[in-house]
């Protein structure tokens, strides 16, 4: 017994006497969170948008000042022409470009007197730099919204009493192409008044407009605010755990191989198991502070709400670092070298991480082959099961199977680990 | 059993094809020095893991300090020391520390290890060194510590893995005046080595060529029976017939 704590202490020396890896495993979490809640958003914000109009009428005035109102956004100028506005988007001073046709305001009043949609001859126009896809997509889904909510929201009904309809034309073009090139999403859509203003019914239902159009009422659930932070914690979770556990826990089993160590533990009376379950515990525990740590600064400074049990919250988690501190054990079992663990926990771990655990992307997207080999990934399970009791505040009911895969997988990861360990020895 | 602390008969170990270990036998008497020496690759290390409880053997049979090497590895475990060819304390504990663990792995009683840890680091003239980090002493003074670390609980045997690799002349006699007082005491030592003139200084020998003993006896016996003025020179005619290595 007594040698036991003794050992257990020995590994804990080794960890504090060795002040560089200390600081990393404390601070990597920290600074990881950090960067990937707030630096790295996917949120677009300081879209550059130029406005192309040749008769600046009171709509479109209002149109600008809302715009330019909105934090996504920042006029970047107002032009006659769409060739000098389309000059200014080759040389990358802007995003998007907003056209107007001419007498906007005009047909707006007419169209009031005659109840019906405006416009459908010369549209309003959105071209979009759509070198980056991605950002393409979310810039004009942005001004639409921005944009219907000028033409149905309180202060267009305020300025001229009408709800009207509006049809835009979305162009994607790449600086490149001066010719409009084809729509990024669907292009045109006719749009009636309501979106902003109608009070928030059921989610998901769609409620019958004044002119028989079918307007749907959208509620974003567990993340109204659209944050990414929401995405991204239990991402990063699920990554630097699996990491820091794994790459430390075969790095010191190897370091004690390397330094001949090994050897004289292996001789002494010693179980395997003894050695390596000393070796787990000061990680576990440094893991287990890890954890506190991603938690406080995902609820106090990334807001996210934290919203389902913390208790199974945590319980999960240490599943994962137990399964994560087997795995290091098993690679440990596998390599010669220092170097060569924490390559292959880096190499082993780092890319499946982050492409198949949805942490970035979502696993749905992916082909069906990519699918199943996400399945044999932990972290999958892991963040997914985070994302349901953090954010969207499940039961432990709704995260049962993602326990029972990993406290599977974690069996499975030791008993490898130790088989291999003990054939070994032989 | 009884009377000596290592018996072996037959001992054979084979990975695939490769028969490491090719049917040795050998006896070591309690208190005794025993060289174990051969060329790299002669088997020896494969040997000792045997001796040690590490590994079984695919045939023969034998018992270290009166334990089955079949059926008691747990026990041998207990009753040996063991000092690797590669330093082997913990450079990032100090001094006491590295003893204490060691000390308590073997099962020595919490009470004894302080006033055991004083009494070996006087005898080495530690004192003043309990509670320096291991890695910053220097090589010599590491080795002689490994040593008294392996024989801290006093082990029946111990097993000595080119315990002096790598030392300097002087502090390779006083390493060999440890394991002279350590003989004295009864602890049988069994050594691997490759300076000859170590080889000398044990009450025995064996040279192992291919997995074989070649050669067994007190090193002036061997000395006379190969016609060779030193230790050297008895290797050298053996280790040339060697195919392998």
């Amino acid at each position: 017994m007594g040698s036991r704590v003794t050992f257990v202490k020995k590994e804990f020396f080794h960890i504090l006497r060795d002040k560089r890896t200390m600081l990393i495993l404390i601070i990597m979490p920290i600074v990881e969170i950090i960067l990937f809640g707030f630096a790295i958003s996917v949120e677009i914000q300081g879209i550059n948008i130029a406005v192309v109009t040749s008769d600046m009428g009171e709509t479109v005035r209002k149109i600008e000042e809302k715009i330019d109102a909105n934090p996504y956004f920042k006029i970047a100028g107002t032009f006659y022409s769409q060739d000098e506005a389309l000059k200014m988007m080759r040389v990358g001073k802007i995003d998007m470009i907003l056209r107007f046709p001419s007498g906007l305001d005009r047909k707006i009043l007419s169209s009031n007197h005659e109840r019906k949609s405006v416009l459908s001859a010369s549209p309003v126009r959105i071209i979009v730099d759509a070198s980056n896809p991605n950002t393409a997509v979310t810039e004009q889904m942005y001004l639409k919204n921005v944009l219907m909510s000028c033409f149905s929201g309180e202060g267009a009904v305020a300025a001229y009493g009408i709800t009207s309809g509006i049809s835009f034309e979305t162009s994607a073009v790449t600086p490149e192409e001066t010719v409009r090139g084809t729509s990024a999403v669907a292009s045109s859509g006719t749009a009636s008044g309501m979106i902003g203003g109608t009070p928030a019914g059921t989610s998901g239902v769609a409620s019958i407009g004044h002119e028989g159009n079918v307007v749907p009422d959208i509620r974003l659930m567990y993340n109204p605010g659209m944050q990414s932070s929401y995405n991204f914690v239990p991402g990063i979770m699920g990554m630097i755990m699996i990491i820091i556990c794994a790459m430390m826990t075969s790095v010191s089993i190897v370091r004690e191989k390397e330094n001949g160590t090994m050897e004289v533990l292996l001789v002494s009376p010693v179980k395997p198991l003894t050695v390596i379950i000393s070796k787990m515990i000061p990680y576990f525990v440094i893991s287990s502070i890890n954890l506190a740590v991603i938690l406080l600064l995902a609820k106090f400074v990334l807001a996210v709400p934290l919203s389902g049990s913390l208790f199974w919250t945590c319980a999960i988690s240490m599943v994962y670092i137990i399964l994560s501190l087997a795995l290091g054990m098993l690679i440990s079992t596998l390599v010669k070298t220092q170097a060569a663990a924490m390559l292959s926990s880096a190499m082993l771990l780092l890319l499946p991480v982050i492409m198949l655990s949805g942490m970035i992307f979502p696993i749905e997207s992916e082909p069906h082959f990519f699918q199943w080999i996400s399945m044999t990934v932990p972290a999958r399970w892991y963040i997914s099961a985070m994302r349901k009791l953090m954010v969207e505040g499940q039961q432990l009911s709704a995260v049962l199977p993602e326990l029972g895969i990993l406290s599977g997988m974690a069996v499975l990861l030791i008993s490898v680990a130790l088989f291999n360990l003990k054939s070994r020895l032989e | 059993m009884g009377e000596n602390a290592i018996e072996v008969r037959n001992l054979t170990k084979r990975f695939g094809d490769f028969t490491a270990v090719d049917h040795i036998s050998f006896t070591v008497g309690k208190g005794e020095i025993f060289g174990f020496l051969g060329a790299n690759g002669a088997g020896k290390s494969t040997a000792m893991k045997i001796l040690c409880g590490l590994s079984l053997p695919t045939e023969g049979e034998g018992t270290v300090a009166g334990y089955d090497i079949l059926k008691e590895t747990e026990s041998i475990k207990k009753s040996i020391g063991y000092m690797s060819q590669r330093f082997s304390l913990y450079d990032d504990l100090t001094v006491a520390e590295n003893i204490r663990l060691y000390a308590g792995i073997y099962g020595v009683s919490d009470k004894e290890i302080s006033p055991r840890t004083d009494k070996v680091l006087a005898n080495l003239d530690f004192t003043a060194e309990k509670n320096t980090m291991v890695g910053s002493l220097p090589l010599g003074w590491k080795q002689k510590l490994a040593f008294s670390v392996a024989v801290f609980h006093h082990p029946k045997i111990v097993f000595l893995d080119e315990p002096t690799g790598g030392v300097d002349p002087v502090t390779r006699r006083q390493f060999w005046e440890m394991i002279y007082k350590t003989a004295d005491k009864g602890i049988t030592v069994f050594v691997t080595t490759h300076y000859m003139d170590e080889a000398e200084y044990c009450d025995r020998v064996s040279i192992m060529v291919d997995g074989r003993i070649e050669a067994l006896g007190s090193p002036s016996a061997l000395k006379s029976g190969f016609g060779a003025n030193n230790m050297d020179d008895v290797f050298q005619k053996l280790a040339r017939k060697a195919e392998r290595g």
